[in-house]
Protein backbone atom coordinates (compact mmCIF):
# COMPACT_ATOMS: atom_id res chain seq x y z
CA UNK A 1 0.00 0.00 0.00
CA UNK A 2 1.46 3.38 -1.00
CA UNK A 3 1.70 6.31 1.40
CA UNK A 4 -1.77 7.02 2.64
CA UNK A 5 -2.07 10.51 3.97
CA UNK A 6 -5.77 10.88 3.46
CA UNK A 7 -8.16 12.43 5.89
CA UNK A 8 -9.68 9.16 6.99
CA UNK A 9 -6.64 7.81 8.82
CA UNK A 10 -6.45 8.47 12.50
CA UNK A 11 -4.16 10.97 14.18
CA UNK A 12 -3.64 12.18 17.76
CA UNK A 13 -5.95 10.70 20.38
CA UNK A 14 -7.82 8.70 17.76
CA UNK A 15 -4.58 7.12 16.62
CA UNK A 16 -3.79 6.00 20.15
CA UNK A 17 -7.27 4.59 20.60
CA UNK A 18 -6.81 2.60 17.40
CA UNK A 19 -3.53 1.16 18.66
CA UNK A 20 -5.11 0.46 22.03
CA UNK A 21 -7.99 -1.42 20.40
CA UNK A 22 -5.58 -3.55 18.40
CA UNK A 23 -3.40 -4.25 21.42
CA UNK A 24 -6.41 -5.36 23.47
CA UNK A 25 -7.33 -7.74 20.64
CA UNK A 26 -3.81 -9.10 20.44
CA UNK A 27 -3.67 -9.54 24.22
CA UNK A 28 -6.89 -11.57 24.06
CA UNK A 29 -5.33 -13.78 21.41
CA UNK A 30 -2.00 -14.16 23.20
CA UNK A 31 -3.37 -14.79 26.69
CA UNK A 32 -4.06 -18.55 26.37
CA UNK A 33 -0.59 -19.08 24.90
CA UNK A 34 1.04 -17.08 27.68
CA UNK A 35 -0.73 -19.12 30.35
CA UNK A 36 0.30 -22.34 28.64
CA UNK A 37 3.88 -21.10 28.54
CA UNK A 38 3.85 -20.16 32.22
CA UNK A 39 2.33 -23.53 33.13
CA UNK A 40 5.10 -25.28 31.22
CA UNK A 41 7.76 -23.58 33.37
CA UNK A 42 6.41 -24.20 36.87
CA UNK A 43 5.94 -27.24 39.07
CA UNK A 44 2.77 -29.30 39.31
CA UNK A 45 2.21 -28.00 42.87
CA UNK A 46 2.03 -24.42 41.59
CA UNK A 47 -0.84 -25.37 39.31
CA UNK A 48 -2.94 -27.69 41.41
CA UNK A 49 -3.22 -25.07 44.14
CA UNK A 50 -4.97 -22.27 42.24
CA UNK A 51 -4.51 -19.58 41.32
CA UNK A 52 -1.44 -20.51 39.32
CA UNK A 53 1.27 -17.85 38.97
CA UNK A 54 1.05 -15.52 35.98
CA UNK A 55 4.82 -15.21 35.54
CA UNK A 56 7.16 -17.99 34.36
CA UNK A 57 8.92 -20.21 36.90
CA UNK A 58 12.30 -21.92 36.76
CA UNK A 59 11.29 -25.43 35.66
CA UNK A 60 11.46 -24.75 31.92
CA UNK A 61 14.33 -27.10 31.15
CA UNK A 62 13.23 -29.95 33.36
CA UNK A 63 9.60 -29.91 32.14
CA UNK A 64 10.54 -29.83 28.47
CA UNK A 65 13.23 -32.44 28.93
CA UNK A 66 10.72 -34.66 30.71
CA UNK A 67 8.15 -34.19 27.94
CA UNK A 68 10.60 -34.81 25.11
CA UNK A 69 12.27 -37.84 26.61
CA UNK A 70 9.41 -39.66 28.32
CA UNK A 71 6.10 -37.76 27.96
CA UNK A 72 3.08 -39.54 29.39
CA UNK A 73 2.37 -42.45 27.00
CA UNK A 74 5.11 -41.96 24.45
CA UNK A 75 8.06 -39.56 24.31
CA UNK A 76 7.03 -36.26 22.73
CA UNK A 77 10.13 -36.40 20.51
CA UNK A 78 8.68 -39.55 18.89
CA UNK A 79 5.33 -37.85 18.38
CA UNK A 80 7.05 -34.80 16.88
CA UNK A 81 8.85 -37.03 14.41
CA UNK A 82 5.60 -38.78 13.49
CA UNK A 83 3.88 -35.43 12.91
CA UNK A 84 6.78 -34.21 10.80
CA UNK A 85 6.72 -37.31 8.61
CA UNK A 86 2.94 -37.11 8.24
CA UNK A 87 2.89 -33.37 7.43
CA UNK A 88 5.77 -33.52 4.94
CA UNK A 89 4.41 -36.72 3.42
CA UNK A 90 0.98 -35.20 2.86
CA UNK A 91 2.39 -31.96 1.46
CA UNK A 92 4.90 -33.58 -0.91
CA UNK A 93 2.58 -36.42 -1.91
CA UNK A 94 -0.28 -34.14 -2.77
CA UNK A 95 1.95 -31.72 -4.67
CA UNK A 96 3.60 -34.53 -6.66
CA UNK A 97 0.45 -36.33 -7.80
CA UNK A 98 -1.30 -33.01 -8.51
CA UNK A 99 1.54 -31.60 -10.62
CA UNK A 100 1.58 -34.74 -12.76
CA UNK A 101 -2.15 -34.99 -13.29
CA UNK A 102 -2.56 -31.25 -13.93
CA UNK A 103 0.21 -31.49 -16.55
CA UNK A 104 -1.57 -34.39 -18.24
CA UNK A 105 -4.96 -32.69 -18.20
CA UNK A 106 -3.72 -29.36 -19.56
CA UNK A 107 -1.08 -30.47 -22.08
CA UNK A 108 -2.49 -33.68 -23.57
CA UNK A 109 -5.56 -34.90 -25.37
CA UNK A 110 -6.35 -38.44 -24.34
CA UNK A 111 -9.38 -40.67 -23.98
CA UNK A 112 -11.08 -40.25 -20.65
CA UNK A 113 -9.53 -36.85 -20.02
CA UNK A 114 -12.86 -35.22 -19.28
CA UNK A 115 -13.96 -38.12 -17.10
CA UNK A 116 -10.76 -37.93 -15.06
CA UNK A 117 -11.19 -34.22 -14.70
CA UNK A 118 -14.69 -34.59 -13.25
CA UNK A 119 -13.73 -37.52 -11.03
CA UNK A 120 -11.03 -35.39 -9.48
CA UNK A 121 -13.33 -32.40 -9.31
CA UNK A 122 -15.90 -34.33 -7.25
CA UNK A 123 -13.39 -34.90 -4.46
CA UNK A 124 -13.34 -31.19 -3.77
CA UNK A 125 -16.62 -31.66 -1.98
CA UNK A 126 -15.89 -34.22 0.68
CA UNK A 127 -13.69 -33.77 3.72
CA UNK A 128 -12.33 -36.97 5.25
CA UNK A 129 -14.57 -36.51 8.29
CA UNK A 130 -17.62 -37.42 6.22
CA UNK A 131 -16.36 -40.82 5.14
CA UNK A 132 -14.34 -41.86 8.17
CA UNK A 133 -15.88 -45.25 8.89
CA UNK A 134 -15.49 -46.79 5.40
CA UNK A 135 -12.07 -45.17 4.92
CA UNK A 136 -11.01 -46.70 8.20
CA UNK A 137 -12.13 -50.10 6.93
CA UNK A 138 -10.11 -49.68 3.73
CA UNK A 139 -6.99 -48.86 5.72
CA UNK A 140 -7.61 -51.76 8.09
CA UNK A 141 -8.01 -54.19 5.15
CA UNK A 142 -4.71 -53.01 3.69
CA UNK A 143 -3.09 -53.62 7.08
CA UNK A 144 -2.14 -49.95 7.23
CA UNK A 145 -3.30 -49.19 10.78
CA UNK A 146 -0.46 -47.69 12.81
CA UNK A 147 1.58 -46.94 9.72
CA UNK A 148 2.78 -43.78 7.96
CA UNK A 149 1.10 -44.84 4.70
CA UNK A 150 -2.18 -45.13 6.58
CA UNK A 151 -1.73 -41.67 8.04
CA UNK A 152 -0.78 -40.05 4.74
CA UNK A 153 -2.53 -41.70 1.77
CA UNK A 154 -6.22 -41.01 2.52
CA UNK A 155 -5.45 -37.34 3.14
CA UNK A 156 -3.82 -36.74 -0.23
CA UNK A 157 -6.96 -37.81 -2.09
CA UNK A 158 -8.24 -34.33 -2.74
CA UNK A 159 -8.27 -32.06 -5.73
CA UNK A 160 -7.50 -28.58 -4.46
CA UNK A 161 -3.86 -28.76 -5.49
CA UNK A 162 -4.68 -30.24 -8.91
CA UNK A 163 -6.96 -27.29 -9.58
CA UNK A 164 -4.43 -24.78 -8.47
CA UNK A 165 -1.79 -26.18 -10.82
CA UNK A 166 -4.30 -26.50 -13.65
CA UNK A 167 -5.18 -22.82 -13.30
CA UNK A 168 -1.52 -21.92 -13.24
CA UNK A 169 -0.55 -24.03 -16.28
CA UNK A 170 -3.36 -22.35 -18.22
CA UNK A 171 -1.61 -19.01 -17.76
CA UNK A 172 1.74 -20.31 -19.06
CA UNK A 173 2.26 -18.88 -22.60
CA UNK A 174 1.64 -21.42 -25.38
CA UNK A 175 4.85 -20.28 -27.12
CA UNK A 176 6.94 -22.09 -24.52
CA UNK A 177 5.39 -25.46 -25.23
CA UNK A 178 5.44 -24.71 -28.96
CA UNK A 179 9.17 -23.90 -28.86
CA UNK A 180 9.89 -27.02 -26.86
CA UNK A 181 7.99 -29.11 -29.40
CA UNK A 182 9.77 -27.54 -32.38
CA UNK A 183 13.11 -28.24 -30.67
CA UNK A 184 12.05 -31.86 -30.47
CA UNK A 185 11.91 -31.88 -26.66
CA UNK A 186 10.03 -34.77 -25.10
CA UNK A 187 6.98 -33.81 -22.99
CA UNK A 188 8.70 -34.82 -19.76
CA UNK A 189 11.74 -32.66 -20.64
CA UNK A 190 9.40 -29.71 -21.07
CA UNK A 191 7.73 -30.53 -17.77
CA UNK A 192 10.97 -30.88 -15.82
CA UNK A 193 13.03 -28.09 -17.42
CA UNK A 194 10.40 -25.42 -18.02
CA UNK A 195 7.09 -26.01 -16.27
CA UNK A 196 8.44 -27.18 -12.92
CA UNK A 197 10.88 -24.27 -12.42
CA UNK A 198 8.11 -21.84 -13.36
CA UNK A 199 5.81 -23.36 -10.71
CA UNK A 200 8.36 -22.91 -7.92
CA UNK A 201 6.47 -20.19 -6.03
CA UNK A 202 3.15 -21.98 -6.32
CA UNK A 203 4.70 -25.19 -5.08
CA UNK A 204 6.25 -23.42 -2.10
CA UNK A 205 3.03 -21.58 -1.20
CA UNK A 206 1.06 -24.79 -1.41
CA UNK A 207 3.65 -26.60 0.65
CA UNK A 208 3.18 -24.13 3.51
CA UNK A 209 -0.61 -24.57 3.52
CA UNK A 210 -0.48 -28.36 3.19
CA UNK A 211 2.19 -28.71 5.85
CA UNK A 212 -0.05 -26.96 8.36
CA UNK A 213 -3.06 -28.95 7.19
CA UNK A 214 -1.18 -32.22 7.70
CA UNK A 215 0.42 -31.24 10.99
CA UNK A 216 -2.90 -30.22 12.52
CA UNK A 217 -4.87 -33.35 11.60
CA UNK A 218 -6.68 -34.76 14.60
CA UNK A 219 -9.55 -37.15 13.88
CA UNK A 220 -7.72 -39.34 11.38
CA UNK A 221 -4.62 -40.09 13.48
CA UNK A 222 -6.92 -40.55 16.47
CA UNK A 223 -8.69 -43.39 14.67
CA UNK A 224 -5.85 -45.24 13.05
CA UNK A 225 -2.95 -44.93 15.49
CA UNK A 226 -3.74 -47.11 18.49
CA UNK A 227 -0.04 -47.68 19.19
CA UNK A 228 1.30 -44.72 21.26
CA UNK A 229 4.57 -44.96 19.33
CA UNK A 230 2.67 -43.91 16.19
CA UNK A 231 0.70 -41.05 17.76
CA UNK A 232 1.12 -37.63 16.24
CA UNK A 233 1.68 -34.80 18.67
CA UNK A 234 -1.59 -32.96 18.04
CA UNK A 235 -3.71 -36.03 18.81
CA UNK A 236 -1.30 -37.29 21.46
CA UNK A 237 -1.98 -34.39 23.83
CA UNK A 238 -5.51 -35.50 24.59
CA UNK A 239 -4.19 -39.00 25.31
CA UNK A 240 -2.04 -37.51 28.07
CA UNK A 241 -5.05 -36.68 30.20
CA UNK A 242 -5.70 -39.42 32.73
CA UNK A 243 -9.10 -41.05 32.71
CA UNK A 244 -11.02 -40.85 35.94
CA UNK A 245 -10.12 -38.66 38.87
CA UNK A 246 -6.34 -38.57 38.63
CA UNK A 247 -4.82 -35.15 38.27
CA UNK A 248 -3.34 -34.39 34.87
CA UNK A 249 0.38 -33.69 34.62
CA UNK A 250 -0.23 -30.09 33.55
CA UNK A 251 3.38 -28.85 33.17
CA UNK A 252 4.20 -31.69 30.76
CA UNK A 253 0.88 -31.38 28.92
CA UNK A 254 1.35 -27.65 28.45
CA UNK A 255 4.96 -28.09 27.34
CA UNK A 256 3.69 -30.61 24.79
CA UNK A 257 0.99 -28.20 23.59
CA UNK A 258 3.61 -25.53 22.99
CA UNK A 259 5.89 -28.00 21.19
CA UNK A 260 2.89 -28.99 19.05
CA UNK A 261 2.30 -25.43 17.88
CA UNK A 262 5.88 -24.23 17.43
CA UNK A 263 6.65 -25.87 14.04
CA UNK A 264 3.51 -24.70 12.18
CA UNK A 265 3.67 -21.25 13.78
CA UNK A 266 7.31 -20.87 12.69
CA UNK A 267 6.32 -21.89 9.17
CA UNK A 268 3.49 -19.33 9.04
CA UNK A 269 5.47 -16.44 10.50
CA UNK A 270 8.71 -17.26 8.72
CA UNK A 271 7.07 -17.68 5.32
CA UNK A 272 4.33 -15.14 5.76
CA UNK A 273 4.34 -13.97 2.16
CA UNK A 274 4.12 -17.49 0.76
CA UNK A 275 1.55 -18.43 3.37
CA UNK A 276 -0.81 -15.58 2.47
CA UNK A 277 -0.35 -16.29 -1.20
CA UNK A 278 -1.09 -19.97 -0.67
CA UNK A 279 -4.16 -19.18 1.40
CA UNK A 280 -5.63 -16.80 -1.15
CA UNK A 281 -4.78 -19.03 -4.12
CA UNK A 282 -6.20 -22.20 -2.63
CA UNK A 283 -9.50 -20.48 -1.82
CA UNK A 284 -10.04 -19.16 -5.35
CA UNK B 1 -10.47 -22.59 -21.91
CA UNK B 2 -8.14 -24.91 -23.80
CA UNK B 3 -4.48 -24.92 -24.67
CA UNK B 4 -3.79 -24.63 -28.41
CA UNK B 5 -0.56 -26.56 -28.11
CA UNK B 6 -0.87 -30.17 -27.06
CA UNK B 7 1.71 -32.92 -26.86
CA UNK B 8 1.12 -36.19 -28.65
CA UNK B 9 0.72 -39.46 -26.86
CA UNK B 10 -1.95 -41.41 -25.09
CA UNK B 11 -0.13 -43.70 -22.67
CA UNK B 12 2.07 -41.03 -21.13
CA UNK B 13 -0.80 -38.80 -19.94
CA UNK B 14 -2.71 -41.80 -18.64
CA UNK B 15 0.38 -42.82 -16.71
CA UNK B 16 0.62 -39.27 -15.35
CA UNK B 17 -2.94 -39.14 -14.01
CA UNK B 18 -2.79 -42.71 -12.74
CA UNK B 19 -1.38 -42.01 -9.24
CA UNK B 20 -4.08 -39.48 -8.47
CA UNK B 21 -6.85 -41.58 -9.98
CA UNK B 22 -5.77 -44.65 -8.02
CA UNK B 23 -5.53 -42.82 -4.72
CA UNK B 24 -8.83 -41.07 -5.34
CA UNK B 25 -10.55 -44.32 -6.28
CA UNK B 26 -9.26 -46.32 -3.33
CA UNK B 27 -9.44 -43.72 -0.60
CA UNK B 28 -12.26 -41.56 -1.86
CA UNK B 29 -14.78 -43.11 -4.23
CA UNK B 30 -14.77 -46.56 -2.74
CA UNK B 31 -15.28 -45.33 0.87
CA UNK B 32 -17.86 -42.75 -0.20
CA UNK B 33 -19.73 -45.48 -2.11
CA UNK B 34 -19.47 -47.74 0.92
CA UNK B 35 -20.95 -45.01 3.12
CA UNK B 36 -23.96 -44.73 0.81
CA UNK B 37 -24.28 -48.54 0.55
CA UNK B 38 -23.96 -49.15 4.30
CA UNK B 39 -26.53 -46.49 5.02
CA UNK B 40 -29.12 -48.85 3.52
CA UNK B 41 -28.40 -51.75 5.90
CA UNK B 42 -28.40 -52.63 9.57
CA UNK B 43 -25.69 -55.04 10.72
CA UNK B 44 -26.73 -57.72 13.20
CA UNK B 45 -25.34 -57.33 16.73
CA UNK B 46 -22.40 -59.61 15.99
CA UNK B 47 -21.48 -57.87 12.75
CA UNK B 48 -21.80 -61.13 10.82
CA UNK B 49 -24.52 -60.21 8.38
CA UNK B 50 -26.26 -57.15 7.07
CA UNK B 51 -29.96 -56.66 6.77
CA UNK B 52 -31.39 -54.48 4.02
CA UNK B 53 -33.55 -51.70 5.43
CA UNK B 54 -33.78 -49.33 2.47
CA UNK B 55 -34.20 -45.83 3.77
CA UNK B 56 -34.94 -47.16 7.25
CA UNK B 57 -31.79 -45.71 8.76
CA UNK B 58 -32.71 -42.28 7.46
CA UNK B 59 -36.29 -42.53 8.67
CA UNK B 60 -35.06 -43.60 12.05
CA UNK B 61 -32.53 -40.77 12.21
CA UNK B 62 -34.97 -38.08 11.24
CA UNK B 63 -37.39 -39.21 13.93
CA UNK B 64 -34.58 -39.63 16.49
CA UNK B 65 -34.79 -36.99 19.19
CA UNK B 66 -31.02 -36.99 19.74
CA UNK B 67 -30.22 -36.62 16.06
CA UNK B 68 -32.60 -33.71 15.65
CA UNK B 69 -31.11 -32.14 18.76
CA UNK B 70 -27.67 -32.55 17.20
CA UNK B 71 -28.88 -30.61 14.15
CA UNK B 72 -29.98 -27.73 16.34
CA UNK B 73 -26.72 -27.89 18.31
CA UNK B 74 -24.72 -27.77 15.08
CA UNK B 75 -26.71 -24.80 13.80
CA UNK B 76 -26.33 -22.85 17.05
CA UNK B 77 -22.66 -23.77 17.32
CA UNK B 78 -21.68 -22.86 13.76
CA UNK B 79 -23.64 -19.61 13.77
CA UNK B 80 -22.02 -18.55 17.04
CA UNK B 81 -18.50 -19.53 15.93
CA UNK B 82 -18.96 -17.72 12.61
CA UNK B 83 -20.41 -14.56 14.16
CA UNK B 84 -17.85 -14.34 16.98
CA UNK B 85 -14.76 -15.02 14.85
CA UNK B 86 -15.89 -12.80 11.97
CA UNK B 87 -17.02 -10.02 14.32
CA UNK B 88 -13.73 -9.83 16.21
CA UNK B 89 -11.75 -10.16 12.96
CA UNK B 90 -13.71 -7.37 11.25
CA UNK B 91 -13.26 -5.10 14.26
CA UNK B 92 -9.48 -5.67 14.28
CA UNK B 93 -9.21 -5.35 10.49
CA UNK B 94 -11.08 -2.02 10.50
CA UNK B 95 -8.72 -0.73 13.18
CA UNK B 96 -5.61 -1.96 11.38
CA UNK B 97 -6.84 -0.45 8.12
CA UNK B 98 -7.06 2.98 9.76
CA UNK B 99 -3.33 3.03 10.43
CA UNK B 100 -1.06 4.76 7.97
CA UNK B 101 1.81 2.54 9.01
CA UNK B 102 2.18 -0.42 11.30
CA UNK B 103 -0.67 -2.51 9.96
CA UNK B 104 1.94 -5.02 8.70
CA UNK B 105 3.29 -5.52 12.21
CA UNK B 106 -0.18 -6.12 13.58
CA UNK B 107 -0.84 -8.54 10.77
CA UNK B 108 2.21 -10.58 11.73
CA UNK B 109 1.09 -10.57 15.36
CA UNK B 110 -2.41 -11.68 14.42
CA UNK B 111 -1.95 -14.34 11.74
CA UNK B 112 -0.06 -17.03 13.62
CA UNK B 113 -3.00 -18.53 15.57
CA UNK B 114 -4.06 -19.89 12.18
CA UNK B 115 -1.27 -22.43 12.65
CA UNK B 116 -2.52 -23.64 16.03
CA UNK B 117 -4.44 -26.90 15.62
CA UNK B 118 -8.07 -26.81 16.82
CA UNK B 119 -7.30 -29.69 19.18
CA UNK B 120 -4.40 -27.73 20.73
CA UNK B 121 -6.60 -24.63 21.02
CA UNK B 122 -9.09 -26.85 22.82
CA UNK B 123 -6.47 -27.93 25.35
CA UNK B 124 -5.39 -24.33 25.98
CA UNK B 125 -8.92 -23.14 26.69
CA UNK B 126 -9.70 -26.25 28.70
CA UNK B 127 -6.71 -25.40 30.90
CA UNK B 128 -7.94 -21.84 31.51
CA UNK B 129 -11.46 -22.94 32.37
CA UNK B 130 -10.63 -26.24 34.06
CA UNK B 131 -13.02 -26.72 36.94
CA UNK B 132 -10.23 -27.61 39.36
CA UNK B 133 -7.12 -25.68 38.36
CA UNK B 134 -8.29 -23.16 35.75
CA UNK B 135 -7.15 -19.60 36.28
CA UNK B 136 -10.24 -18.04 34.80
CA UNK B 137 -12.44 -20.40 36.81
CA UNK B 138 -10.63 -19.32 39.97
CA UNK B 139 -11.00 -15.59 39.32
CA UNK B 140 -14.64 -16.07 38.31
CA UNK B 141 -15.07 -17.81 41.66
CA UNK B 142 -13.69 -14.74 43.41
CA UNK B 143 -16.39 -12.73 41.67
CA UNK B 144 -18.95 -15.16 43.00
CA UNK B 145 -19.54 -17.00 39.73
CA UNK B 146 -19.32 -20.77 39.89
CA UNK B 147 -18.05 -21.87 36.46
CA UNK B 148 -18.57 -25.53 35.63
CA UNK B 149 -18.74 -26.46 31.97
CA UNK B 150 -18.66 -30.15 32.89
CA UNK B 151 -22.19 -29.85 34.26
CA UNK B 152 -23.61 -26.69 32.74
CA UNK B 153 -24.72 -27.08 29.13
CA UNK B 154 -24.67 -23.39 28.27
CA UNK B 155 -21.19 -22.92 29.66
CA UNK B 156 -19.95 -25.96 27.75
CA UNK B 157 -21.31 -24.53 24.52
CA UNK B 158 -19.81 -21.11 25.31
CA UNK B 159 -16.39 -22.62 25.91
CA UNK B 160 -16.25 -24.69 22.71
CA UNK B 161 -17.50 -21.66 20.73
CA UNK B 162 -14.77 -19.36 22.09
CA UNK B 163 -12.04 -21.97 21.64
CA UNK B 164 -13.15 -22.61 18.03
CA UNK B 165 -13.57 -18.94 17.16
CA UNK B 166 -10.24 -17.97 18.72
CA UNK B 167 -8.06 -19.77 16.19
CA UNK B 168 -10.23 -18.66 13.31
CA UNK B 169 -9.83 -14.93 13.91
CA UNK B 170 -6.51 -14.77 12.02
CA UNK B 171 -7.92 -16.26 8.85
CA UNK B 172 -10.90 -13.90 8.79
CA UNK B 173 -8.70 -10.94 9.71
CA UNK B 174 -6.40 -11.58 6.74
CA UNK B 175 -9.27 -11.66 4.26
CA UNK B 176 -11.08 -8.68 5.80
CA UNK B 177 -7.92 -6.57 5.83
CA UNK B 178 -7.21 -7.44 2.20
CA UNK B 179 -10.81 -6.60 1.33
CA UNK B 180 -10.67 -3.27 3.15
CA UNK B 181 -7.40 -2.27 1.54
CA UNK B 182 -8.85 -3.00 -1.89
CA UNK B 183 -11.56 -0.37 -1.42
CA UNK B 184 -10.50 2.79 -3.30
CA UNK B 185 -9.50 5.49 -0.85
CA UNK B 186 -11.04 8.17 -3.06
CA UNK B 187 -14.55 6.82 -2.47
CA UNK B 188 -14.17 6.97 1.28
CA UNK B 189 -12.48 10.36 1.22
CA UNK B 190 -15.23 11.78 -0.96
CA UNK B 191 -17.74 10.71 1.66
CA UNK B 192 -15.57 12.22 4.39
CA UNK B 193 -15.54 15.53 2.53
CA UNK B 194 -19.31 15.38 2.37
CA UNK B 195 -19.20 15.23 6.14
CA UNK B 196 -20.00 11.54 6.66
CA UNK B 197 -18.58 10.33 9.95
CA UNK B 198 -16.78 7.07 10.44
CA UNK B 199 -19.81 5.01 11.41
CA UNK B 200 -21.92 6.41 8.55
CA UNK B 201 -19.11 5.77 6.07
CA UNK B 202 -18.71 2.24 7.37
CA UNK B 203 -22.43 1.46 7.19
CA UNK B 204 -23.14 3.00 3.79
CA UNK B 205 -19.91 2.50 1.84
CA UNK B 206 -17.32 0.23 3.39
CA UNK B 207 -19.56 -2.60 4.52
CA UNK B 208 -21.50 -2.92 1.24
CA UNK B 209 -18.24 -2.89 -0.74
CA UNK B 210 -16.90 -5.55 1.59
CA UNK B 211 -19.89 -7.84 1.06
CA UNK B 212 -18.21 -10.26 -1.40
CA UNK B 213 -15.49 -10.92 1.20
CA UNK B 214 -18.08 -11.23 3.95
CA UNK B 215 -20.19 -13.68 2.01
CA UNK B 216 -17.20 -15.80 1.08
CA UNK B 217 -16.06 -15.89 4.71
CA UNK B 218 -19.56 -16.81 5.90
CA UNK B 219 -19.60 -19.98 3.79
CA UNK B 220 -16.00 -20.92 4.58
CA UNK B 221 -16.49 -20.41 8.32
CA UNK B 222 -19.67 -22.45 8.42
CA UNK B 223 -17.89 -25.33 6.66
CA UNK B 224 -15.01 -24.91 9.13
CA UNK B 225 -17.28 -25.08 12.16
CA UNK B 226 -19.05 -28.13 10.75
CA UNK B 227 -15.91 -30.25 10.38
CA UNK B 228 -12.64 -28.89 11.61
CA UNK B 229 -13.89 -28.10 15.10
CA UNK B 230 -14.03 -31.81 15.89
CA UNK B 231 -10.71 -31.49 17.73
CA UNK B 232 -12.01 -28.69 19.96
CA UNK B 233 -15.13 -30.61 20.94
CA UNK B 234 -13.31 -33.87 21.47
CA UNK B 235 -10.67 -32.31 23.74
CA UNK B 236 -12.94 -30.03 25.77
CA UNK B 237 -16.33 -31.67 26.24
CA UNK B 238 -16.42 -34.96 24.31
CA UNK B 239 -19.86 -33.89 23.17
CA UNK B 240 -21.30 -33.45 26.66
CA UNK B 241 -22.83 -32.63 29.04
CA UNK B 242 -25.96 -34.55 27.99
CA UNK B 243 -24.92 -34.22 24.31
CA UNK B 244 -25.16 -30.43 24.59
CA UNK B 245 -22.12 -30.00 22.34
CA UNK B 246 -22.57 -33.05 20.10
CA UNK B 247 -22.36 -31.52 16.64
CA UNK B 248 -23.16 -33.68 13.60
CA UNK B 249 -19.60 -34.66 12.77
CA UNK B 250 -18.99 -35.61 16.39
CA UNK B 251 -22.08 -37.80 16.31
CA UNK B 252 -20.84 -39.63 13.19
CA UNK B 253 -17.69 -40.44 15.14
CA UNK B 254 -19.46 -41.29 18.41
CA UNK B 255 -22.08 -43.55 16.80
CA UNK B 256 -19.69 -45.17 14.32
CA UNK B 257 -16.59 -45.77 16.41
CA UNK B 258 -17.69 -45.59 20.01
CA UNK B 259 -21.24 -46.92 19.59
CA UNK B 260 -20.40 -49.24 16.65
CA UNK B 261 -23.73 -48.44 14.98
CA UNK B 262 -22.41 -48.56 11.43
CA UNK B 263 -25.68 -48.23 9.55
CA UNK B 264 -26.74 -45.13 11.42
CA UNK B 265 -23.26 -43.63 11.22
CA UNK B 266 -23.16 -44.23 7.47
CA UNK B 267 -26.59 -42.63 7.04
CA UNK B 268 -25.37 -39.63 9.01
CA UNK B 269 -22.33 -39.43 6.73
CA UNK B 270 -24.62 -39.33 3.72
CA UNK B 271 -26.70 -36.53 5.24
CA UNK B 272 -23.52 -34.56 6.03
CA UNK B 273 -22.36 -35.20 2.48
CA UNK B 274 -25.57 -33.65 1.17
CA UNK B 275 -25.14 -30.60 3.41
CA UNK B 276 -21.54 -30.04 2.29
CA UNK B 277 -22.55 -30.41 -1.35
CA UNK B 278 -25.22 -27.73 -0.94
CA UNK B 279 -22.76 -25.40 0.77
CA UNK B 280 -20.19 -26.03 -1.96
CA UNK B 281 -22.72 -25.29 -4.69
CA UNK B 282 -23.59 -22.03 -2.95
CA UNK B 283 -19.91 -21.18 -2.81
CA UNK B 284 -19.37 -21.93 -6.52
CA UNK B 285 -22.43 -19.96 -7.53
CA UNK B 286 -21.04 -17.05 -5.61
CA UNK B 287 -17.60 -17.37 -7.18
CA UNK B 288 -19.18 -17.47 -10.62
CA UNK B 289 -21.00 -14.27 -9.82
CA UNK B 290 -17.86 -12.60 -8.63
CA UNK B 291 -16.27 -13.23 -12.04
CA UNK B 292 -19.01 -11.17 -13.66
CA UNK B 293 -18.53 -8.19 -11.38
Amino acid sequence: MAERNGMVERRGAGLWLTHLGLIVGIAFIFFPIWLAFVASTVEQQDIVRPPMPLLPGDQFLSNYARALSSGVNAPVSTMLLNSLIMAVGIALGKIAISLLSAFAIVYFRFPGRRLFFWLIFLTLMLPVEVRIVPTYEVIANFGMLNSYQGLILPLIASATATFLFRQFFMTVPDELAEAARVDGAKPMRFFLDILLPMSRTNVAALFVILFIYGWNQYLWPLLITTDPEMNTIVMGIKQMFPSGDDIADWPVIMATSLLAMVPPVLVVVGMQRLFIRGLVESEK
Amino acid sequence: MEKRVKFKGIWLPILLVLPQILITAIFFFYPAGQAIWQSLFIPDPFGLSMQWVGLGNFEFLLSDRYYRASFVTTAVFSILVTVVSMGVALYLAVLADRLVRGSGTYRTLLIWPYAVAPAVAGVLWLFMFNTRVGVVTWYLGLLGYDWNHVLNEGEAMGLVVIASAWGRISYNFLFFLAGLQAIPRSVIEAAAIDGAHFWTRFRTIVFPLLSPTTFFLLVVNIIYSFFETFGVIHTITSGGPQQATTILVYKVYADGFVGQDLGSSAAQSVILLAIVSILTVIQFKYIERRVHY
